[in-house]
């Protein structure tokens, strides 16, 4: 059986050598002429398919770019992550961030400033923006963040359900209601449509509805400075009795999680639902006859809780002018493409594409453009953003309240002292 | 004989040095930058920080979260240790037999141990879901209310604790089995003859010599109860209301999602010493009924 010749044994030296020569090939081949892009993001959901269909049109487009997407599981995990490659000087070369949460990333030393003549020679200028959102990227006079969209807390109907409960108007539009009297009778009228809920809602995570109706009382948060607690316990408690009110009629669930949430409106246990915009695409999948419509003016001015989706150049220690360049173009490239994006429910930022025919034609993401500079933004603090510290907070003290097990009182209470803790701590960024 | 002796010590340094390098790099290391850490307001933002000496140590003990996030950690190793011990004992007298039944309950008792925990947790979050559940479609069709068991404050940690044990209690079983089989048959067959029961022959040999095995699992348990993580985080991410919240995620909270090492440091370093006292203490115990025995 066995041959009287030696088997081919490789020497030692032969093997390192070989492998030493290996990696010095793939080393090269990361180092070659193309430009990196590598970009981390947070949208897992319907949002997050169609980034990849935007991707796959930029990578076509850009065969010189060495293009890399990674997508993140959404709220304090992308944040931690993120927060630690950039710490470590080794963080991709773009990645998304909330506008809310830009403050509190340390942009000082977690962030690279975007140099603004490279995205001016991309054909992006500041003037392109609202100014409201805009400034909001400006810390210390230096541009850290470039907003991609606007998200704002809307109100989604299903049109079988209200033209039953005789909401809506000639256009087969919802007709807008003012005011808590109007706002509770539209809700009945749907809860007798649908001979179950009125609305579905994420009752395990209140934030978005109560701060949009403690916006809409003109309630403050934080003194100018951000030094003091200045929540003004009436409108806090007139939000949040409402909430309670709500739950306890049964025109929304005890007790529902976000999942629940998108549940009960696409079969049709609830005729509305009150949640961010970016659900569009999970309704359209399911073929639901709904629509979308500003969340209706309950109190005295319009305010809608949302944020915004931003580009971010996270800290590199060693930043390569290349690199900057195609990603600051990547960035603007998006910008441009952002009426792909708008079709999964977030408004561009960008006002060309606002303006465009393309956008005005879709329906029904472009009926609620008209909240866009009512948005309301999360209080300005380290420990406040889209799924940090504050909002957790909120969720853990307000969530009793539909399902009967704390009052709005109690649960306010809780939420001040839990806020007034927040403030104590000395800020780590 | 100076030379032989020197080169078998140094000899013997050199094949543990890949280990030893490791594990002073990412054990020992990690150690004592925590201790460091734990008196300076170390930022994960790598803002400048400043030796606050005592500071954080202070913070800890008037922290309410810090304690009820310890306690809901010791509720749990309560909750969870004694079933996780005496359901594997059952299991394991039940099994430890031959032919198809005993292979086909070994299988069945082991084989959630080999799923992830996040597998695992999202079987039980849809097991627990109101609506449309299996244990909630038990409760109606039995004529009861229906529990929202995760989203309920005193029930949350009870289904944890039931996941929990339906997970990871294949562990413990192994280990009694396999001291069971090691448990010599003549001793039985000499039990036999004198004319003992299978029920004194339970309590009077089986028990007794499986305590060493009793004990090792004891601690083996407490120390993996004391660190819960990953279920809670999974299922009700610490909620509803922090009712579940275990200290590991108060760490994880503070140091990651809130950028403070300095003081994740501090508690991290009062739950290492709890988790040391108990294993010491449960050691001492143990080993002194071995050696009694």
């Amino acid at each position: 059986m066995t041959s009287d010749a030696p088997p081919f044994r490789p020497g030692r030296r032969a093997v390192l050598g070989g492998l030493l020569g290996a990696l010095t090939l793939t080393g090269c081949g990361a180092l070659g002429s193309k430009p990196r892009v590598r970009e981390w993001n947070l949208f897992g959901g319907g949002d997050g398919a169609r980034l990849l269909q935007i991707h796959d049109q930029y990578v076509a487009e850009h065969p010189d770019v060495a293009f890399q997407a990674h997508t993140l599981a959404w709220g304090p995990p992308f944040y931690t992550k993120l927060a630690m490659s950039a710490a470590g000087g080794r963080a991709p070369e773009v990645a998304t961030m909330h506008m809310s949460r830009l403050k509190g990333f340390s942009p000082t030393t977690m962030l690279d400033p975007i140099p603004v003549e490279l995205l001016e020679n991309a054909g992006v200028r500041q003037s392109d923006f609202l100014p409201a959102t805009w400034d909001r990227c400006v810390i210390d006079g230096k541009l850290y963040a470039v907003p991609l969209d606007q998200h704002p807390f809307v109100l989604y109907y299903n049109l079988e359900i209200c033209k039953k409960a005789g909401l809506l108007g000639p256009d087969n539009k919802i007709k807008p209601v003012t005011g808590v009297t109007a706002f509770l009778d539209m809700l009945r009228a749907v809860k007798d449509a649908t001979g179950k809920y009125a609305v579905s809602v994420d009752t395990t995570s209140p934030w978005r509805l109560w701060w949009t109706l403690y916006g809409q009382l003109e309630g403050k948060f934080f003194s100018p400075d951000g030094k003091e607690l200045v929540i003004d316990d009436a409108k806090a408690l007139e939000a949040l009795d409402l909430i309670a009110k709500l739950a306890s009629e049964g025109l929304t669930p005890r007790s529902a999680n976000y999942s629940a949430m998108v549940a009960q409106f696409s079969n049709g246990e609830a005729g509305l639902s009150f949640n961010g915009e970016w659900e569009v695409t999970t309704y359209q999948t399911a073929k639901l006859p709904f629509s979308m419509a500003p969340f209706p003016v309950v109190y005295d001015v319009p305010k809608f809780q949302g944020d915004s989706h931003t580009f971010v150049l996270p800290h590199q220690a060693h930043r390569n002018a290349d690199d900057t360049k195609a990603t600051v173009e990547y960035i603007a490239w998006m910008l441009k493409h952002s009426v792909e994006w708008a079709a999964g429910g977030h408004i561009p930022a960008y006002q060309p594409v606002v303006k465009s025919q393309e956008y005005l034609d879709l329906k029904p993401q472009a009926e609620y453009r008209s909240v866009a500079p009512n948005v309301f933004y999360d209080p300005d603090a380290w420990f406040s953003g889209s799924g940090a510290q504050l909002e957790n907070e909120s969720a853990a003290a307000f969530s009793g309240i539909a399902t009967g097990q704390a009052t709005p009182k109690s649960a306010l209470a809780q939420f001040k002292a839990a806020t007034q803790k927040l403030l104590d701590t000395p800020s780590p960024v | 004989m100076q030379g032989p002796d020197w080169k078998q010590r140094w000899g013997g340094l050199f094949f543990v040095a890949p280990f030893l390098l490791l594990f002073a790099l990412f054990m020992l290391w990690p150690i004592a930058s925590g201790f460091w850490n734990s008196f300076f307001n170390t930022s994960l933002a790598g803002v400048k920080h400043e030796f606050l000496g005592l500071q954080n140590w202070r913070d800890l003990f008037g922290d309410p979260a810090v304690w009820s996030s310890l306690k809901n950690t010791l509720v749990f190793t309560a909750m969870s240790t004694p079933p996780l011990v005496i359901i594997a004992l059952l299991m394991a007298l039940l099994a430890n037999r031959k032919g198809i039944l005993g292979w086909l309950l070994r299988f069945s008792y082991f084989a959630p141990f080999v799923l992830p925990a996040t597998v695992v947790t999202l079987i039980w979050v849809w097991i627990y879901q109101p609506g449309f559940g299996l244990v909630n479609g038990l409760l109606t069709a039995g004529g009861f209310a229906e529990i929202d068991w995760l989203n309920t404050e005193n029930r949350a940690m009870l289904a944890v604790v039931i996941t929990t044990v339906w997970w990871t209690v294949g562990f413990n079983f192994l280990l009694y089995l396999a001291a069971l089989q090691g448990i010599p048959a003549q001793v039985y067959e000499a039990a036999a003859i004198d004319g003992a029961n299978g029920r004194q022959q339970l309590f009077r040999i089986t028990l007794p010599l499986l305590s060493r095995t009793t004990g090792l699992i004891v601690v083996l348990q407490l120390v993996a109860s004391l660190k819960i993580f990953d279920q809670i985080y999974l299922m009700t991410n610490g909620g509803p209301n922090y009712a579940t919240r275990p200290i590991i995620q108060y760490i994880y909270e503070s140091g990651f999602t809130s950028y403070r090492i300095g003081y994740a440091s501090a508690i991290s370093y009062l739950f290492f010493a709890i988790i040391v006292i108990v294993a010491v203490a449960q050691f001492k115990l143990f080993s002194g009924r071995g050696e009694a025995a």
